[in-house]
């Protein structure tokens, strides 16, 4: 015992035990997507969640964000069990999902408006929202006349608006250019660290995951198991020159490997 | 410069069309009287039309049926159409609604109004009633119908999103699901409010102490005034297009461009 003893962890903000998800596919058969799956998030981590297709990791995110219920196991937020979906976590999903006919400002207000804010605080909030994502500019705009980096934004803000202690993100920028991808991921870094948020991040990107996390966490082909829980070893503030440091080769070389011998 | 020019020549004839189309038709109408030499009974000339459809509103003809009319389409549209909106989502979100309901839907729509209007005046007499209950029923297809396809063509991840928000049932019916389906609504608003016209019309040749149906049926049989029918039938087309341009004016102000 020579080794000097860690403190010990706070209690986990996303605690997962044994969580089985499985899909009525019809005929009286069941389609399991997720099996036996453990993961403790704790306050202030970001998470990257990487798998193949079909390895349930949208699955996996939905019922943290409490729009799928666990048909076993526990699923925890905040130490208490996730019933629905809590204004507490934000949701950014894989398209921007903007309501066509709102203008930016009124679409990342929508959650503000659905939750009961007053109207006279909305717009300040949601003006502090859109500057934080770089929109202050294309408040008035409806989601047609913006640039698919700037819709994605646009939901970004939205998911902020609330104000939320966790963030859960699926494969948030996966249908913008990989440059706008870049810089949007720095940007996500940046404010998660701004707001002490916690952080999930779906993923099919083995250099998006260990530019974004502190963990990647990696599933197994359907159904869906955690094979391998890897720590990023990269300092933060993290900059795009990070992506060249050998420690990069090396983590990706790691999760590849289980990436590997998950799907033989 | 050319370009911008030939822009701005298309855009003046663009709006002046629909008025040329108009002008076309009427010396068309004009020549075939020159032509065929028809008696002012059987066709009359356009200046003779718009002479009695003046002549006909300054003297107090037309007017009060035309009001008659007026207030059969608007309160038969609200009610058809009111109704219609709610059925209408009630078909798109309750299964056994649509199931139960739809068949009877399609069958009251393909029963001829024309055969049921005599027996509505049988039940409701010749006042107001019976024509707005035929202008409700004739309305009431082409909207909960558009209303449906409308509700159903939501976009289910918008509705997931409206979820994970904690949207109320009324929340998604008044953020999401009626303002996407609008442009569809409006698309049987604006057939609806024209078949209104022809509703109240046909409720009124049916049976009527009062109103534009009744004055095409007096000045043909009765009054032998071939010109006050036309002035009649004119004042009839333009009652559906002034209601069809509001109905209009309405969607430009409610549905937002996307």
């Amino acid at each position: 015992m020579s080794q000097t003893t860690l403190p010990q962890p706070p209690s986990p903000i996303v605690e997962l035990a044994d969580v089985a998800v499985s899909f009525d596919v019809g005929g009286g058969r069941r389609l399991t997507a997720l099996e036996n799956v453990d993961l403790a998030i704790g306050g202030g981590e970001v998470v990257a969640l990487i798998g193949p297709n079909g390895s349930g990791k949208s699955t996996l995110l939905r019922v943290v964000a409490g729009l799928l219920p666990a048909d076993r196991g526990r699923a925890l937020f905040q130490g208490g069990a996730i019933t629905g979906p809590d204004p507490r976590i934000g949701l950014v999903f894989q398209e921007p999902r903007l309501l066509p006919w709102r203008t930016t400002a009124a679409n990342v207000a929508y959650p503000l408006e659905l939750a009961g804010v007053p109207t006279s605080e909305r717009a300040a909030r949601t003006e502090a929202v859109l500057h934080t994502v770089g929109l202050a500019d294309a408040a008035a705009r409806i989601p047609s006349q913006l640039s698919g980096g700037m819709r994605q934004r646009a939901a970004l803000a939205r998911s902020l608006a609330l104000e939320p202690e966790l963030l859960l993100l699926d494969e948030p920028f996966s249908a913008v250019d990989e440059l706008t991808r870049e810089r949007l991921n720095l940007e996500l870094l940046e404010i998660a660290a701004r707001r002490h948020a916690t952080v999930l991040v779906v993923t099919h990107s083995v250099h998006e995951a260990i530019f974004l996390a502190d963990r990647v966490v990696v599933l197994s082909p359907r159904p869906g198991r955690v094979v391998a829980d890897i720590a990023v070893a990269l300092p933060r503030p993290r900059s795009l020159a990070d992506l060249d440091a050998s420690v990069v080769g090396a983590t990706a070389q790691a999760i590849r490997s289980h990436l590997r011998e998950a799907a033989a | 410069m050319t370009a911008v020019r030939a822009t701005r020549g298309s855009r003046v004839l663009r709006d002046i069309a629909p008025l040329l189309a108009g002008a076309a038709a009427i010396v068309a109408w004009r020549a075939l009287i020159a032509l065929g030499n028809y008696p002012p009974y059987i066709l009359p000339a356009p200046e003779q039309v718009l002479g009695r459809f003046v002549s006909a509103w300054a003297d107090g003809t037309i007017a009060p049926h035309a009001t008659r009319t007026l207030v059969e389409v608007v309160l038969g549209f609200g009610l058809g159409a009111g109704l219609a909106l709610i059925i209408g989502y009630a078909l798109a979100r309750l299964p056994l609604a649509e199931r139960v309901l739809s068949p009877y839907i399609v069958a009251a729509q393909a029963t001829p109004i024309l055969a049921l209007a005599p027996l509505l005046a049988l039940w409701f007499g010749p006042g107001i009633l019976a024509k707005v209950v035929i202008c409700a029923l004739i309305v009431f297809f082409p909207v909960a119908i558009s209303t449906m396809v409308g509700i159903r063509a939501v976009d289910a991840r918008l509705l997931e999103l409206a979820r994970s928000l904690r949207a109320t049932r009324r929340q998604v019916v008044l953020t999401l699901e009626i303002p996407a389906a609008l442009p569809s609504i409006f698309g049987g608003l604006r057939v609806g409010v024209t078949l209104a016209v022809v509703g109240a019309i046909v409720g009124e040749w049916a049976g009527a102490d009062r109103g534009l149906g009744l004055l095409v049926n007096l000045a043909r049989g009765s009054l032998f005034d071939t010109p006050l029918l036309f002035a009649t039938l004119l004042t009839i087309a333009l009652l559906g297009v002034g209601l069809y341009g509001l109905v209009v004016v309405f969607e430009r102000n409610l549905v937002r461009p996307r």
